[in-house]
């Protein structure tokens, strides 16, 4: 069979009995994504997608990756991309194209031997352009994964005002390199902007300090006293100090506090103020 | 050395290509080490250790891999971490195991206080080849 024959053959097999094609396409798909996209939007996106594959097909062979098929794969894109924001899964995503192939079955039962081999051809293009479709899932659904984890970081360190000149920073969960740094520099912008003189730097959350967190703390310490103000080391607990001892990590004359509270307290002394406990308060 | 795996069990291996590397080699080793019912403070520094050898192996070693998992001998059991890469290799052991001693802009007590919060260590390098460090903590 001449290549000429073969591209116009699929063309053809997609144009004759088009409209009972679509349709069962389009109603099969809404059936699978169970309401949760309106059947007027699937009916869009497949139908621009029916249109983009029989010109692609008219246009050029059946390579799956090749140029002709890049306004197809395209509007995949899109399809994919909004499915992943939505939240379906990779099948909800790929049973878009997967169930244009079942479409085509009932004409395949009482057709020719060549009905069947153009069948089978289309049916290629469609796993690749599935298969497309969850590369493009997954691919979007990291983005998306990304760009959590990094608001998460920002949401996860806030800089709370304890007092007038007094701020804390307290820490939770796993520091690694990037998160202790956007930890430390907000700690710096909070003094300037609050004109605070005293910080307080909470690790009770944290699980482990090593080396590399111990000298991200140490230089964050050193820049805050070169503003002028005071930072003080609060939360270590047990199995914490131990470790930092033993990795041989030095605070020097660091002031470190075994509570939040203890910190406060201090803080609160050197900013001149006295906590005093009324009579008959209770204790 | 040869790590006493304990038997039927296969170690787990994590790749060390980037940051993020780090923090899942240090939560897998966490894994083992709670497995292995460590004390808080044995699992702390086990941990810790995990985690300046990953740091390392990223650093200098240009990247590896981590394999941990639970050990047994003489009818102890214990968690063990091995770390190896194909990168320049340590050529001075005894410096590089100076508390203190750094050649990037480190705190230069990375290798050395992993090596006090083990009961374990064995570093295995070779100037050109690449670097191989195993750990062990027994349980108590
Ligand atoms: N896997 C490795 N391959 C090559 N050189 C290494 C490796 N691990 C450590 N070194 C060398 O040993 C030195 C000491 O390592 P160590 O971890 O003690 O300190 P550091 O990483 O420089 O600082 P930190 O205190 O932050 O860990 C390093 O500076 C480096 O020169
Ligand atoms: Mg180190």
């Amino acid at each position: 069979m001449a290549k000429q024959d073969s591209k116009s053959d699929l063309a053809g097999l997609l144009s004759a009995d088009r409209e009972r094609v679509v349709d069962q396409w389009i109603d099969s798909v809404v059936g699978s994504l169970k309401g949760r996209i309106s059947k007027a939007e699937v009916d869009r996106e497949l139908r621009e997608l029916y249109a983009a594959l029989v010109e692609a097909l008219v246009a050029g062979g059946e390579d799956a990756r090749g140029d002709h098929l890049s306004e197809t794969r395209a509007l995949l894109t899109e399809l994919s991309r909004n499915r992943a924001r939505q939240g379906f899964t990779p099948s909800e995503t790929a049973i878009s194209v997967l169930a244009l192939k079942r479409a085509f079955e009932p004409a395949l039962r009482d057709g020719s031997a060549e009905d069947t081999d153009r069948y089978l051809r289309l049916s290629r293009i469609l796993d690749d352009l599935a298969l497309f479709t969850i590369e493009t899932y997954t691919r979007t659904r990291e983005e998306i994964i990304s760009s959590q984890a990094t608001q998460l970081m920002e949401l996860s360190t806030p800089v709370v005002k304890l007092w007038d000149g007094v701020i804390a920073v307290p820490l939770v969960g796993t520091l690694d390199s990037a998160r202790t740094q956007v930890v430390m520099e907000k700690l710096l912008q909070a003094l300037v902007d609050t004109g605070s003189e005293q910080a307080i730097i909470d690790i009770t959350g944290v699980p482990a300090v090593d080396t590399q967190v111990a000298q991200h703390l140490l230089k964050t310490i050193v820049a805050a006293r070169l503003m002028g103000a005071e930072c003080t080391v609060s939360g270590i607990r047990p199995q914490i100090a131990q470790t930092i001892v033993a990795l041989g990590i030095e605070f020097g004359d660091i002031v470190t506090k075994a509570t939040l509270a203890d910190a406060l307290q201090l803080a609160l002394k050197k900013s001149g103020i006295d906590l005093v406990a009324h009579q008959g308060g209770g204790r | 050395m040869n790590v006493p795996w304990a038997a039927g069990q296969v170690p787990r291996t994590q790749g060390i290509a980037q940051n993020d590397d780090v923090v899942r080699a240090r939560q897998q080793v966490r894994g083992h080490a709670q497995q292995c019912k460590l004390s808080l403070v044995d699992q702390t520094k086990f941990i810790t250790a995990a985690s300046e050898l990953a740091r390392n192996t990223l650093v200098y070693g240009g990247g590896g891999e981590m394999r941990s998992g639970l050990v047994e001998r003489d009818g102890r059991r214990g968690v063990a971490a091995v770390f190896e890469d194909s990168g320049p290799g340590i050529p001075d052991i005894e410096l590089a195991l100076t508390d203190g001693w750094t050649s990037g802009g480190g705190l230069g007590l990375g290798l050395s206080g992993a090596r006090r919060l083990v009961d374990e260590f064995f570093l295995d390098t070779e100037a050109g080849r690449g670097t191989t460090v195993s750990i062990v903590k027994w349980s108590r």
